[in-house]
């Protein structure tokens, strides 16, 4: 069978979506955009972490700590973004911008 | 089954795309949700049902939820055209460029990455659902990280109160 879904399908597919984000990081100038072409490059390694999981089967069972880790890993995505939006609004009371380039010093 | 795969990985690539793209912050926020429900199918093509739920109810619902709030709060406009200097362009392309490339190449020298997916064999009955494995897990042998991960729970909720305070003093 030709057809026939591979780890190397999955693995391509992560890589591609987290340089997707990777270029949404390096080309945008929006900080809100930049933080969530992060969250995508996260989202894109935890394709990773199930593909492995899946593909690692022992007695008959994918191995689940590769999703044990996936659940850590949206917990820690969870708390990050809950911290980033609110020094993004603390940024923008004191700046009136979002736009990174116009963001050259923490200090007002 | 494989033509689902490509199905679904086109919408996350096409949602992520669209994250990069589109020049509104909030058409930005919907593109990201729309990739995300395609991560998620994947991830429930390969068995991962409690993940692919998560991953829905977590990325999709609240995180977008609180991007999306945060943007029409903010009134954030959408970014005024501005050329950028070709440096720019040609530097953050080559990085793109240069990441796949090394992902295709590490992935065609690697005999792991040529499996097919091996099959499951069936359980029926009570406890032998993926929820069941992975909680079992989390309150055995990882009981010491889930108590680390309340903890940044409570820290990130703390955090975000002080730093939201009108004065930061």
């Amino acid at each position: 069978m030709e057809s026939a879904l591979t780890l190397n399908h999955f693995l391509l597919v992560s890589g591609v979506l987290f340089a997707i984000g990777l270029a949404g990081v390096l080309v945008r100038r929006n900080l809100i955009i930049i933080f969530m072409c992060l969250e995508l490059m996260l989202a894109a390694a935890n394709l990773t972490l199930v593909a492995f999981s899946r593909f690692n089967v022992q007695d008959g069972q994918p191995n689940y700590d590769g999703q044990v880790l996936l659940f850590f890993i949206i917990t820690v995505a969870a708390a990050e973004v809950a911290v980033g939006l609110a020094i993004i609004v603390a940024l923008f009371r004191t700046k009136e911008t979002t736009d990174v380039t116009k963001v050259n010093s923490m200090k007002y | 089954m494989s033509f689902l795969f490509y199905l679904f990985s086109a919408l996350a690539l096409m949602g992520g795309i669209g994250v990069v793209v589109n020049r509104n912050p909030v058409s930005a926020a919907f593109s990201m949700i729309i990739s995300f429900l395609g991560l998620a199918a994947l991830f429930i093509q390969l068995d991962a049902f409690l993940v692919g739920i998560l991953q829905i109810l977590v990325y999709a619902g609240a995180i977008m939820v609180l991007f999306l709030f945060i943007i029409m709060l903010l009134d954030v406009r959408e970014e005024e055209k501005r050329r950028r200097p070709l440096i720019n362009i040609i530097g953050a392309g080559g990085v793109i460029v240069g990441f796949i490339a090394l992902v295709i190449s590490v992935l065609s020298r690697s005999d792991v990455g040529k499996a097919t997916i091996p099959a499951l064999t069936e359980v029926e009955g009570p406890g032998t659902s993926d929820v069941h494995h992975i909680g079992e897990l989390l309150f055995s042998t990882y009981w010491f990280p889930v108590q680390i991960v309340a903890v940044l729970i409570l820290v990130a909720t703390v955090g975000v109160v002080v730093l939201s305070k009108k004065e930061l003093k």
